[in-house]
């Protein structure tokens, strides 16, 4: 997937400018600038949540630009929102259902009884398991710790096997140990896709990361590798102070 | 789904409550079985269209999360299309209600196609409009018969056997449909599209993101409660002989509302009391010097006020409610 020229305007305030992006598979990428620096916005282009007044997408080949959000979800470009986005009143087993129903043809059918769901049982299983999850099966996503509802919000999102992953700060407000764990899941489903991530976490960044690239009001500020862009003089000028440079 | 859900209650508690619930239905079921040997069928009928209209709009509003009011269309509307089927082309009086039903359900794709790209309140402005369309259109046209409406439209024979001339036979034709209605509902709710239509209501955004078109679900699910509210509209014209503009003015379109939320919102059987509620208070306050629509509205503001969740959401989440094993979510 790549973005040329990526620009949004909200009235007089320009929020993304010219902005050129590039995502590859097997690797993970992550977006990181101070607060307001315009990362969320930028998922919001790049997922068709919102439509940019400037600039070109791509993805596979295709230009997506003017595609509407669900197509560019259904061609394999999904994404996890900064507020955690589960269904709350189902369960975790059904949160993870929803996703798989209509990959697999079992979205349409209102003639059909809910059993008809259980055929897709076995990957959900597999998914949440993958997440940690399996004792927390069958509760309400409602009820779940904050750090829970993340994992499984990736669990929901992997169930759509996509091409392209994004995920707006998929740690934040994770303990320790949550991270962790959440760090080895996205290095393992980045081995055969791409993942963009937005991460406040540097340390995170550091470990897992293979490119960076550093916004700041808007615009891009560095890009390459952690180590390069962590000795940037303009980005430690951009951090100090502000985050946890 | 509201009704009928399994708690996680321990095993013998939940079995007892599971019999409980089994047992309020075969009440139910038994109650509306010998019904007009106590009370005067045409009465009964009545009530049973309002319900099933009632069930119907629910499915909208209470499933999907859409508040229309445009609802009379659907149902008035079907009420012309089956008299007129069945007084001018003869047809049989299933026959005659299927008409009315893909009729409704038509009207429902016009309205819902250009209603659905909208939230909140300009969906209801929307239907609102398009249906009160729809009533000029009622009033011109030449086949609705104008102020008169269509009169001494003939009941027939149901497939061609079974007489529906006589109240009790009617009355059990009627409580069929209203049945299968309830049946159709209740299968569509908790269905795979189901799933993904409670899905959308519980976060929508989430749902573009998995990528469920969810304007579409809306639509399927806007002519599946058009249908219904048609099959109902239909029943009624067959009930009473008559399709009059009545049943498709503004003011058909809040009653159901009135209905619906009186009885609760999102609960399978809610407006099914809703609607006898509001029914009897007509029925009997018709003869009385009191005026019909001030009570009702008394009423309406009492249980606003008193029942957030409408008479039987209200059940639900009271103890005993939930120790039977019922669940009201909103
Ligand atoms: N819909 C909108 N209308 C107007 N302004 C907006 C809108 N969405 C975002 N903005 C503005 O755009 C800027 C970038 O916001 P964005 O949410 O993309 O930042 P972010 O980098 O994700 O920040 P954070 O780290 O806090 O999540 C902010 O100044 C914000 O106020
Ligand atoms: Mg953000």
């Amino acid at each position: 997937m790549s973005a040329r020229g990526l620009s949004m305007s909200f009235g007089a305030f320009s929020a993304v400018r010219n902005v050129d992006l590039d995502v590859h598979h097997a690797r993970v990428h992550a977006l990181i600038g101070p607060n307001g620096a315009g990362k969320t916005t930028v998922f919001n282009l790049l997922t068709k949540f919102l439509t940019p007044t400037g600039g070109t997408i791509t993805f596979m080949g295709t230009d997506i630009t003017r595609l509407p959000p669900d197509r560019v979800a259904r061609m394999g470009l999904v994404r996890s929102f900064q507020i955690s986005a589960v269904f709350p009143h189902l369960t975790v087993l059904d949160n993870v259902r929803v996703a798989l129903q209509r990959p697999n043809g079992l979205a349409t059918q209102f003639w059909r009884p809910l059993s008809a769901l259980d055929s897709l049982n076995e990957r959900a299983d597999r998914l949440i398991a993958a997440v940690g999850l399996s004792e927390a099966r069958n509760a309400m996503a409602a009820d779940l710790s904050y750090g829970r509802k993340r994992v499984l919000e990736i669990a929901t999102t992997l169930a759509l096997d996509p091409k392209v992953l994004l995920l707006d700060e998929p740690m934040a407000g994770m303990g320790g140990e949550d991270v962790a764990v959440v760090a080895g899941i996205i290095r393992n489903v980045a081995r055969d896709r791409a993942v963009l991530m937005v991460e406040h976490n540097l340390k995170v960044v550091a470990d897992i990361c293979d490119h960076v690239t550093v916004l700041q009001r808007g615009e891009i500020l560095a890009e390459g590798d952690y180590r390069t862009v962590s000795e940037d003089p303009r980005v430690r000028a951009a951090y100090m102070g502000t985050e946890e440079a | 789904m509201a009704d009928m859900v399994e708690t996680t209650a321990s095993g013998e508690r939940s079995a007892t409550a599971q019999s409980i619930r089994i047992g309020f239905l075969l009440a139910g079921l038994a109650a509306l079985a010998v019904a007009p040997l106590f009370l005067y069928p045409v009465f009964l009928m009545k009530l049973l269209c309002f319900a099933l209209f009632a069930c119907a709009f629910n499915l909208l509003i209470g499933y999907t999360g859409l508040l229309s009011f445009g609802h009379a269309a659907f149902f008035g509307g079907a009420a012309y299309f089956t008299a007129h089927a069945v007084k001018e082309w003869h047809l049989t009086p299933e026959l005659g209600i299927l008409v009315g039903v893909l009729g409704a359900a038509l009207l429902g794709l016009v309205i819902g196609f250009f209603a659905i790209r909208r939230q909140g309140i300009y969906f209801a402005m929307i239907t609102l409009a398009l249906a009160q369309m729809f009533y000029f259109f009622c009033l011109q046209a030449e086949f609705t018969k104008g102020e008169d409406g269509i009169q001494g439209v003939p009941r027939g024979h149901f497939l061609g056997l079974l007489d529906l001339s006589t109240s009790t036979n009617m009355y059990y034709f009627t409580l069929a449909v209203f049945l299968v209605g309830l049946l159709v509902i209740w299968r569509f709710v908790n269905s795979p599209f189901g799933m993904i239509l409670k899905s959308i209501r519980e976060n929508e955004q989430r749902a573009v993101s998995l990528g469920y078109s969810v304007q579409y679900y809306k639509l399927g699910a806007f002519v599946m409660s058009a249908a219904l509210a048609g099959l109902a509209g239909g029943t009624k014209a067959l009930v009473f002989q008559f399709a009059t503009l009545t049943d498709v003015t503004w003011q058909m379109s809040g009653e159901v509302i009135l209905m619906t939320l009186l009885g609760g919102i999102g609960t399978l059987i809610g407006p099914v009391f809703g609607a006898g509620l509001v029914v009897t208070l007509q029925h009997y306050l018709a003869t009385s010097d009191f005026p019909v629509t001030i009570v009702t509205g008394v009423v309406f503001m009492a249980c606003v006020l008193l029942f957030r969740r409408g008479l039987v959401g209200e059940f639900y989440a009271s103890r005993l409610g939930r120790r039977l094993g019922f669940a009201y979510r909103r």
